[in-house]
C-alpha cells in the first residue's frame, strides 16, 4: 500500500455538513420510504375493508336462516275428542278444526280477537292436524292433559316478524299467503305466543320444495361434502404422496421427468370445470358410475386435488435439509430407509397441511359438481353407509348454489347460511392444519 | 509448523494397506474434478487430505463410500479396491460397503430423534443388536468411544439437535462408530467447531487411529500435522504428493507442496 499516494491537494474537500441536518437527497430517500409505506397500510386497509364488508354481509344476511319462529302453544286434547277425530272420515281435518277452535279460544281468553280460518292457520304453521295426530298416537297417556306444541311458523312468518318482508311486498295472487295472515300473525304475536328458536332443521334437515321454503335444510349435502372428502383423502393423500416421493426422490432427473413436472403444475393451474367435465365423459358416460354420486364428485376432486397435494409435497420434502439424507445414507441406511425413516417424518408437517388445504379447496368446489349431477333436489338422508357413496347427492356449494337460484326469497335466506356452514367446515379445517403444523414441527 | 507435533508421529512401515486406489477419475458432468489419482491408504493409520478449495479432496473422499452415487451427474472411473475388493464393481451394494466405511460431515448434521436413537439408527438397519440391553451396550460404548459418553449419560432421551456444535460432531462420530465400519472418513470435521470442540475431536480422531483406518479432510494445515501420519496433498484434481505426514511437511519434495504449506498458494 506504500506505493499508493492520495493527492490531497487537488482532491476537493466535500462540503462539511451537519449531520443533524438532513441533505436533499437523504430528504427524498425518506419521503420515498415514508410514500411506500402509505402504499402498504392503504393496500391492506382496502383488504381488510372488503373482508369486513364480506363477513358482515355473509354474517347478516345468513344468520337469520338459523333463528326460526316458533308458535308456542298449550294445548289439550281429551280422550273423547281423540276418539271422535279418529274415528272420523278425515282424521287430520277433525284434529285441525280442534286445534283451530282452541286456538282461537287461547287468544280470546289473552284478550286478542280476531277472525280466522283454518286454511290461514295451515298456511302460517304447516299442516297442523298431521303433527297433532302423530303425536297423540304416540304418546296416548297424555291425552286430557296439557301438552307444550311448539309449532314451527312458515318462512314468511319469520321474515315478516324479522321485518324483511312487509305487507307491501306481498304479490297478488300468492297461495302461499293472503294478506289476512298478516293480522293473524300480529294477533298471535300479540298474544304472546310466538317466540325465536335456533333453527336445528336448517343443520340437519334436508332440502325442500317451494310450498315449505323454511323448512329447508343443507344437513344432506353436508353429508354429500362428507363423502366426497373420504373419497378425497383416501385417493389423492396416497397417490400424490407417493408420485411426490418418487419424484423428489428416487426419479432420475431427465427430459421425461422434467415433462411430468411441467404438467403437474399446469394441471393444478387447469379450470375446475374442465375437470367436470373429463369426470363426466371418462366416470358417468364410459365407466358407467352411478350419475349425481358423492363417489364420482370424490373422483373428480381427487383428480383436482392430487397437482395441490403433489406440489406441496415437493416442496416440504425439499424442504428437508440434504445433509438429513447424508447422514442416513452415512451410516449405511438404504435410499429407501432414508426417506421413509429420517425425510418423510419430516416432511410430514408439510404434506399434511398441504393435504388439508387440498381438501378445502375441493370442499368449496362447485363448477365439477354441477356437470356430474351433484345439483339435483336431494330430499333424503342416504339409508346406509355405504350408500352414501353411491346415492345420489348434492354437496354444500352446489346446494348454495342451488338455493341462490331459487326465486323464493327465503331461500336466498338459506343461501347466505349454507355459506356460514361452508366457511365453518373450512376455517375448522384450516385451523386443524395450522394445529398439525405447530404440534408436529420440528428443527433440525 | 507444529514441530512438536511432528516429532511424535511415527509411522508403522508394516501396517497393511487398506484402500488401495488406482487411476481414479471422476467427472461431474462435463467437469473432470479428479485425474488419474491413485493412493494406498493404510490401516489403523490416520491419512490426512490436505489442498486448496475445488482441489477434489472432497470429492475423492466420498468416492471411497460411493457417496458420489448420489450425485446423478457424477461419474467415477478407475478402481479403489477396500481388502481387494472393487467397491465399484457391478455386484458391490453401496449400502453394504457404507455400513462398513462410515462418515462423518463437515456440518454437524444429527437426525432430529434423541441423542439414544441418533446413535442407535445404524445397529438397528444392519440388526447389529439382538435385543434392547445389546442395543443398550451399543450405544453407551459407541458414546465412550465417541468421548461423549459422560457428557450425555444422563439426557439420552433428549434430542440430539439440541447439543451445541462440538457435542453434535462427537455424537455423530459416536454414530458413525456405532456400525463398526472398518474404515471413518471425515470431511473437514472441525470446520464448524470452535478451537476447544476442535481440540476434543482431534484427541478423538487419535484414539480412533487405534481401532479405525481414518481418512481426514481438511483445511487446516496445522491439523493435518497434528492428527495424521500420512498426508496427500491435493491441486486443481491431482494428487500432487502422498507421504508420511512429517516428510511433506518439512521436506515436500513437488514446488507446489511447498508453496502450498508455506502458504504462497491456496
Amino acid at each position: 500500500m506504500a506505493d499508493v499516494s492520495i493527492d490531497t491537494a487537488s482532491a476537493p474537500r466535500p462540503k462539511r455538513t451537519s449531520l443533524t441536518e438532513e441533505d436533499a437527497r437523504t430528504r427524498k430517500r425518506n419521503a420515498a420510504e415514508k410514500r411506500f409505506q402509505y402504499y402498504g397500510i392503504a393496500a391492506i386497509a382496502t383488504g381488510l375493508f372488503f373482508l369486513v364488508t364480506l363477513v358482515w354481509a355473509i354474517l347478516s344476511n345468513g344468520l337469520p336462516a338459523f333463528q326460526q319462529a316458533i308458535v308456542e302453544v298449550e294445548y289439550t286434547l281429551t280422550q273423547e275428542d281423540y276418539d271422535k277425530a279418529e274415528s272420523a272420515l278425515l282424521k287430520t281435518g277433525v284434529y285441525t278444526d280442534h286445534f283451530v277452535a282452541f286456538l282461537h279460544q287461547e287468544m280470546n281468553d289473552r284478550g286478542v280477537e280476531l277472525d280466522f280460518d283454518k286454511a290461514a292457520v295451515e298456511r302460517l304453521l304447516g299442516k297442523v292436524g298431521g303433527d297433532i295426530r302423530a303425536f297423540y298416537r304416540e304418546n296416548e297417556n297424555l291425552l286430557g292433559q296439557p301438552v307444550t306444541f311448539e309449532l314451527a311458523a312458515a318462512s314468511r312468518v319469520d321474515r315478516y316478524l324479522k321485518g324483511t318482508f312487509e305487507r307491501d311486498d306481498l304479490q297478488e295472487g300468492n297461495r302461499f299467503f293472503m294478506p289476512g295472515d298478516f293480522d293473524l300473525i300480529d294477533a298471535m304475536a300479540d298474544a304472546g305466543l310466538v317466540t325465536q328458536a335456533f333453527n336445528w332443521n336448517f343443520i340437519t334437515g334436508v332440502d325442500t320444495g317451494v310450498d315449505n321454503p323454511g323448512g329447508a335444510g343443507i344437513g344432506a349435502s353436508v353429508l354429500g361434502s362428507f363423502f366426497m372428502m373420504i373419497v378425497v383423502l383416501l385417493l389423492a393423500l396416497p397417490i400424490g404422496v407417493a408420485a411426490s416421493i418418487y419424484l423428489e426422490e428416487f426419479a432420475p432427473k431427465n427430459r421425461f421427468t422434467d415433462f411430468i413436472e411441467v404438467n403437474i403444475s399446469n394441471l393444478a393451474a387447469v379450470p375446475s370445470i374442465v375437470f367436470g367435465i373429463l369426470g363426466l365423459a371418462v366416470f358417468i358416460q364410459f365407466a358407467h358410475l352411478p350419475q349425481s354420486a358423492p363417489l364420482v364428485g370424490g373422483l373428480v376432486l381427487t383428480l383436482m386435488t392430487l397437482p395441490t397435494i403433489i406440489i406441496s409435497t415437493r416442496a416440504s420434502l425439499k424442504a428437508v435439509p440434504p445433509s438429513i439424507r447424508d447422514a442416513a445414507l452415512g451410516v449405511g441406511a438404504s435410499k429407501m430407509q432414508a426417506v421413509f425413516h429420517h425425510v418423510l417424518p419430516l416432511a410430514m408437517p408439510g404434506i399434511l397441511t398441504g393435504t388439508i388445504i387440498g381438501l378445502a379447496q375441493a370442499l368449496g368446489e362447485t363448477a365439477p359438481l354441477l356437470l356430474i349431477g351433484m345439483v339435483g333436489f336431494v330430499a333424503r338422508y342416504p339409508d346406509t353407509f355405504l350408500e352414501g357413496f353411491v346415492e345420489p347427492n348434492s354437496a354444500m356449494p352446489a346446494q348454495i348454489y342451488n338455493w341462490a337460484a331459487r326465486s323464493d326469497a327465503v331461500f336466498t335466506e338459506k343461501a347466505w347460511g349454507g355459506i356460514i356452514i361452508l366457511l365453518l367446515f373450512l376455517v375448522t379445517m384450516n385451523i386443524i392444519a395450522i394445529i398439525l403444523r405447530r404440534r408436529f414441527e420440528r428443527r433440525w | 509448523m507444529d514441530d512438536a507435533g511432528l516429532a511424535t508421529q511415527t509411522v508403522d512401515v508394516t501396517t497393511e494397506k487398506k484402500i488401495k486406489a488406482t487411476n481414479v477419475q471422476v467427472f461431474y458432468g462435463a467437469t473432470h474434478a479428479i485425474k488419474d489419482v491413485s493412493v494406498d491408504i493404510d490401516d489403523k493409520t490416520v491419512t490426512a487430505f490436505i489442498g486448496p478449495s475445488g482441489c477434489g479432496k472432497s470429492t475423492f473422499l466420498r468416492c471411497l463410500n460411493r457417496m458420489n452415487d448420489t450425485i446423478d451427474v457424477a461419474r467415477v472411473e478407475g478402481e479403489i479396491l477396500l481388502d481387494e475388493e472393487n467397491i465399484y464393481d457391478k455386484k458391490v451394494d453401496p449400502v453394504q460397503l457404507r455400513a462398513k466405511v462410515g462418515m462423518v460431515f463437515q456440518k454437524p448434521n444429527p437426525f432430529p430423534k434423541s441423542i439414544y436413537d441418533n446413535v442407535a439408527y445404524g445397529p438397528r438397519i444392519h440388526g447389529l443388536a439382538a435385543n434392547k440391553a445389546e442395543l443398550d451396550d451399543i450405544v453407551e460404548k459407541s458414546l465412550r468411544r465417541g468421548a461423549i459418553w459422560d457428557e450425555v449419560k444422563d439426557r439420552l432421551d433428549a434430542p440430539g439437535t439440541g447439543l451445541s456444535g462440538g457435542q453434535q460432531q462427537r455424537l455423530c462420530i459416536a454414530r458413525a462408530v456405532a456400525t463398526e465400519p472398518e474404515v471413518l472418513l471425515m470431511d473437514e470435521p472441525c470446520s464448524a467447531l470452535d478451537p476447544i470442540a476442535t481440540a476434543q475431536v482431534e484427541e478423538l480422531i487419535d484414539e480412533l487411529r487405534t481401532n479405525y483406518s481414518v481418512v481426514i479432510v481438511t483445511h487446516s494445515m496445522q491439523q493435518a500435522a497434528r492428527v495424521s501420519q500420512k498426508t496427500a496433498f491435493f491441486h486443481l484434481g491431482h494428487l500432487v504428493e502422498y507421504g508420511e505426514t512429517g516428510q511433506i511437511f518439512t521436506n515436500p519434495v513437488d514446488s507446489r507442496t511447498e508453496s502450498y504449506i508455506t502458504g504462497r498458494i491456496g
